[in-house]
């Protein structure tokens, strides 16, 4: 399997995520020509990644989701997906500014192991195996979405508060843009990664034999699920601001490390 | 005979001394006509603004000058002369001409660079010459003030980022809120600036104004310009509750803002955030509010900061626009030399032809049996004596005009010709200084 539409993204996203940091760090060009062509580098970038996804698919006759390699990958090109979505509705450049470093750094580990195919336990070829990921892939990209937004909003906030603007200053959206958006990116997320456990634990009961049986990973995104219920639950009676985005930052730290870790270290149905 | 300038600014006096000092605009006109009664006051304008209140005057002698619009401060604002010798500067002269092209051109405002002090200083003005206070002098200086300022503008990039503090204030506000669309902001006092301030936030998309005023009625008739509301001042630690922006400018000396109104505020507000701009000078709202979550405070310095943080390069900016200014204050002092030789020109021909007709008279009464065409000829003898003797000094006195030196040749002149004598009297009814300000529109 070469990995040429793999490299070819890589590449559009490091141009993409270079563009973005110098729209970020240099207000002085109005126009943002920068922010643009990186929007555009990024689209050609997912493009590239779901051609190599695609491909894969058709290798290895089977959605490419189960080796660690193949996980980071999808969830990266998930978190591209949100994030194109998001800027042709909301046209914010300054989060690619932080999504793309994101991105990069998520694919960073997938670099690094062997990205060779593996044969998979026969017992889960299923139809389920890519509703459930994509549903959680998704989600989890949501999440990531309101992480990104959330470490704005606390940045944003910080200049305001102490009244040192920096260049940044003039980029960032306003506190309330990103409240606004970082709690729509959770209500959407949130249902998703619901439906993704949903449909896993039934997975789960037509390959095991039963829908939950507190799997470490099962777990942790348990606990990951309920600190968005809390989320969602707090803004509702009227939470907002920087109490909001730490949690929504707690968060995603479950997920990353359900993601990263639980999956590589633990025992257990999940661990690739 | 000179220009001088008096006065005080956020630089020199804090806002108790200035308010004490203030000329506000219904009594302005009242005033020029006070002031230019004072002996040795050709021509004047007051400039009174919420940051500083300057005379400009045109007098006699500028030592002599100073000391009587001294007196004029304390007379009209009743007060001691011993205690606004702290509070006042002075400028005399080249100084003078030059401090008020800064001020014009908004090198001396607290945000340098913001554009409402020209307008102020056109609106003195305008009132100065509707007062019939002002002729050539002033005159010239405001409309080269004006021109010193455009320039200053258009050549530098001083005004192009720079913004008043209300202008800051709007900025920041929108990037709490996201656009200030259906905002209500309060104010808590209503001085000028904070006026100022709300207007700017109206046209930006707030949709009310609640005035809390210490006089009611001051309140409600601020409130009925915005098409707000008016409450009474001791509600409004509870009105806070409704404000999204909050800007305060009592006038107090102490806080009048206190920690637990604002936290007692928020709980009211379900936490949404406040913005609270605090443009009193002492600070009117405790600091420590800041600290409070979503609170925002910022005082005047904050303000200042965050306009100067948004001008680069500003320190370059500001060398090139003072180099204008140099020029400009050279090129005006040219043209009052210039206007400084007509005036000893007149005297010395007066002098001249005063001998001329005297002696003449003496010598015509002497010859008795001299004919009409005698006399003629006489006459004429002694008119082109005295032309050509006088016109080489003139000559000299017009080319030396724009001459750095002028001042010692005219002096020099008038002491050679002894001319200094009927030199005041003319300056009074024939000089440039007309009172009836019919020489220049």
């Amino acid at each position: 399997m070469n990995l040429y539409f793999f490299k070819a993204a890589m590449a559009a996203y490091l141009c993409a995520a270079a563009g973005y940091v110098f729209y970020l760090l240099k207000p002085e060009f109005k126009k943002g020509a920068a922010a643009s062509l990186s929007f555009w580098l990024s689209s050609i970038g997912l493009v590239f990644h779901i051609a190599y996804f695609g491909l894969r698919w058709v290798e290895s006759s089977r959605i490419p989701v189960t080796s660690f390699f193949e996980a980071a990958n999808f969830l990266a090109m998930g978190i591209l997906l949100v994030f194109i979505i998001m800027e042709l509705r909301f046209k914010i450049p300054a989060i690619g500014s932080f999504m793309l470093p994101l991105v990069i750094l998520l694919m960073l580990p997938a670099a690094f192991v062997s990205g060779d195919i593996k044969d998979m336990n026969p017992v889960l070829k299923s139809g389920w195996l890519g509703v459930h990921t994509s549903l959680a892939v998704l989600g989890d990209a949501a999440f990531a979405f309101a992480f990104i937004i959330s470490i704005m909003y606390l940045i944003q906030e910080r200049q305001l508060k102490r009244k040192r603007m920096g260049a940044i200053f003039h980029r960032l959206p306003s506190l309330k843009v990103m409240d606004t958006l970082g709690y729509k990116a959770i209500s959407f997320g949130w249902p998703l990664f619901t439906l993704g456990m949903i449909t896993g634990s039934i997975w789960a009961e037509s390959a095991w034999g039963a829908y939950w049986s507190w799997d470490p990973k099962e777990t942790w995104s348990l606990i990951t699920w309920a600190i968005y219920l809390v989320f969602l639950h707090l803004r509702t009676i009227g939470w907002r601001g920087r109490k909001m985005a730490y949690l929504s930052i707690a968060g995603f730290v479950f997920v990353l490390v359900s993601f990263f870790v639980i999956s590589r270290v633990g025992t257990g149905k999940h661990v690739f | 005979m000179g220009i001088v300038v008096v006065g005080l600014s956020h630089k020199t006096a804090p806002v108790d001394v200035r308010e004490k000092l203030s000329f506000p605009e219904a009594v302005v006109q009242d005033a020029l006509r006070s002031l230019s009664g004072y002996d040795g006051i050709r021509e004047c304008i007051i400039v009174s603004t919420c940051n500083r209140v300057e005379i400009y005057a045109s007098v006699l002698d500028t030592v002599y000058g100073v000391e009587q619009i001294k007196k004029f401060i304390s007379d009209y604002h009743k007060l001691s002369p011993e205690s606004l010798e702290h509070a006042l500067y002075i400028h005399r002269d080249d100084q003078a001409v030059r401090h008020v092209f800064r001020v014009a051109s908004s090198l001396d405002s607290m945000v340098v660079g913001e554009p409402q002090i020209l307008g102020q200083l056109k609106d003195a003005f305008e009132i100065a010459l509707k007062t019939k206070t002002t002729s050539t002098i002033m005159n010239k200086l405001m409309k080269k003030a004006i021109s010193t300022a455009k320039r200053v503008r258009t050549e530098t990039k001083i005004a192009e980022s720079a913004v008043s503090i209300s202008f800051a204030a709007v900025e920041l506000a929108k990037k709490i809120f996201g656009d200030l669309e259906g905002k209500i902001a309060m104010l808590l006092g209503a001085g000028e600036m904070a006026e100022l301030a709300a207007r700017h936030l109206l046209n930006n998309g707030v949709k009310s104004i609640i005035v809390a005023n210490r006089t009611f009625e001051r309140g409600v008739e601020l409130a009925n310009e915005f098409r707000g509301s008016a409450v009474r001042f001791e509600d409004f630690p509870d009105e806070m509750i409704m404000a999204d922006i909050l800007i305060c400018s009592t006038g107090a000396p102490h806080y009048v803002v206190k920690y637990d109104d604002v936290t007692q505020a928020l709980k009211g507000r379900h936490h949404k955030p406040i913005f609270m701009i605090d443009i009193s000078v002492p600070r009117n709202i405790d600091p420590s509010v800041n600290k409070i979550d979503d609170v925002y405070l910022y005082d005047i310095d904050d303000l200042q900061g965050v306009v100067n943080a948004n001008i680069e390069g500003r320190a370059r900016e500001a060398e090139k626009a003072e180099e204008i200014i140099l020029q400009e204050v050279e090129t005006y002092l040219n043209w009052e030399r210039s206007l400084d030789a007509v005036p000893t020109i007149i005297d010395l021909r007066e002098k001249v032809e005063e001998t001329r007709t005297r002696e003449l008279e003496k010598a015509l009464s002497q010859m008795k049996g001299a004919s009409e065409e005698h006399k003629r000829i006489v006459e004429a003898l002694t008119k082109s004596i005295v032309n050509k003797i006088v016109h080489a000094p003139i000559v000299v006195l017009k080319q030396s005009a724009s001459n750095q030196r002028s001042n010692e040749i005219f002096s020099f002149a008038r002491r050679l010709f002894n001319l200094d004598k009927e030199l005041k009297s003319h300056r009074h009814e024939r000089g440039f200084g007309r009172k009836d300000g019919s020489e220049e529109p």
